[in-house]
C-alpha cells in the first residue's frame, strides 16, 4: 500500500509542475509551485526525511510563496510572452 | 503591501491565522530538541506570520504587530547570541561552542548541553525570522520600479 501512495504524490508533482510551467496568469502558477513544493515534502515524509520535510514544508511552501506573490505585485499579473 | 487589503475574508483569516502561527513557531522552536523542528524552521514561521500580516493589513496597520527598520540591526543581535554562546564556552576552557564549558556554576555538563543548545537556537531563530522581515521590508519600501529599473542600466 505504500509505493502506491508514492506514485500518487510523483504524479501530482510532475503534473503540478509541468502545469505551473504551462501557467499564463503569474499568481496561478505562484500557486501551483506551492504544490510542487508540498508534495516533494510530503514524498520526504514517505522516504523517513521528517526534518527535511519540515523545511521543504516551512521554506518553500511558505516563504517563498509570500516573496513570489511580491515579486508579481511589482511586475504584471499575467506574463508578457 | 502598502495599503489594506479591501476583501474582509482576507482581514478575518489573516488576523484569526497571525497568532496561531506565531504559536505553531513557538512550539517549533522550544521542541527542537526533542522533535523535528528547531531555530530555522520556527524563525521561519515567526517571520511569515508578520509577512502575512504585512500583505494583508497594509503598512501601516502592520506597524502595530512589527515595526519595520528595526529588523537588521535584530537579526545582527542574533547572531550575536550566536557568537556569543560559543565564545563563552571557550572562556570556560572547551572547544568553541562545546556547550559542556559554559562558565555557568551549580550546573553539571547535562544540564550545560540543555542550556547551550537552547541558548544557540534561541540565536538562529532571532537571526533567521528578522533577516527575512528585513528582506521583505527592502523590497517594499526602498526602491520604486523606475530606480531598479535605474540600476540595471
Amino acid at each position: 500500500m505504500h509505493w502506491q501512495i508514492e506514485i500518487l504524490l510523483l504524479v501530482i508533482l510532475v503534473v503540478a509542475a509541468l502545469t505551473a510551467l504551462q501557467l499564463k496568469n503569474l499568481l496561478a502558477a505562484v500557486v501551483t509551485l506551492n504544490i510542487f513544493s508540498f508534495m516533494s515534502a510530503a514524498l520526504m515524509v514517505s522516504m523517513g526525511a521528517i526534518d527535511v520535510a519540515f523545511t521543504e514544508a516551512v521554506v518553500g511552501a511558505g516563504a517563498v510563496g509570500i516573496f513570489n506573490i511580491l515579486a508579481i505585485f511589482r511586475t504584471t499579473r499575467r506574463t508578457l510572452d | 503591501m502598502r495599503e489594506a487589503s479591501t476583501s474582509p475574508i482576507i482581514q478575518v483569516a489573516i488576523r484569526g491565522l497571525m497568532p496561531v502561527i506565531q504559536l505553531v513557531g513557538l512550539y517549533v522552536f522550544f521542541h527542537g530538541h526533542y522533535s523535528p523542528g528547531g531555530g530555522f524552521q520556527g524563525g521561519v514561521l515567526l517571520a511569515v506570520s508578520v509577512m502575512l500580516g504585512r500583505l494583508a493589513l497594509g503598512l501601516e496597520m502592520s506597524q502595530v504587530v512589527f515595526r519595520s527598520g528595526i529588523a537588521v540591526g535584530l537579526s545582527a543581535v542574533g547572531v550575536m547570541i550566536y557568537a556569543a554562546t560559543g565564545l563563552a564556552a571557550l572562556l570556560g576552557g572547551g572547544e568553541f561552542l562545546n556547550y559542556g564549558f559554559l562558565p555557568i556554576p551549580g550546573l553539571d555538563p547535562p544540564a550545560l548541553r540543555n542550556l547551550g543548545i537552547l541558548l544557540i537556537e534561541a540565536g538562529v531563530t532571532v537571526g533567521v525570522m528578522m533577516a527575512l522581515i528585513a528582506i521583505y521590508d527592502e523590497i517594499v519600501e526602498s526602491r520604486t520600479e523606475s530606480s531598479v529599473l535605474a540600476t540595471f542600466e
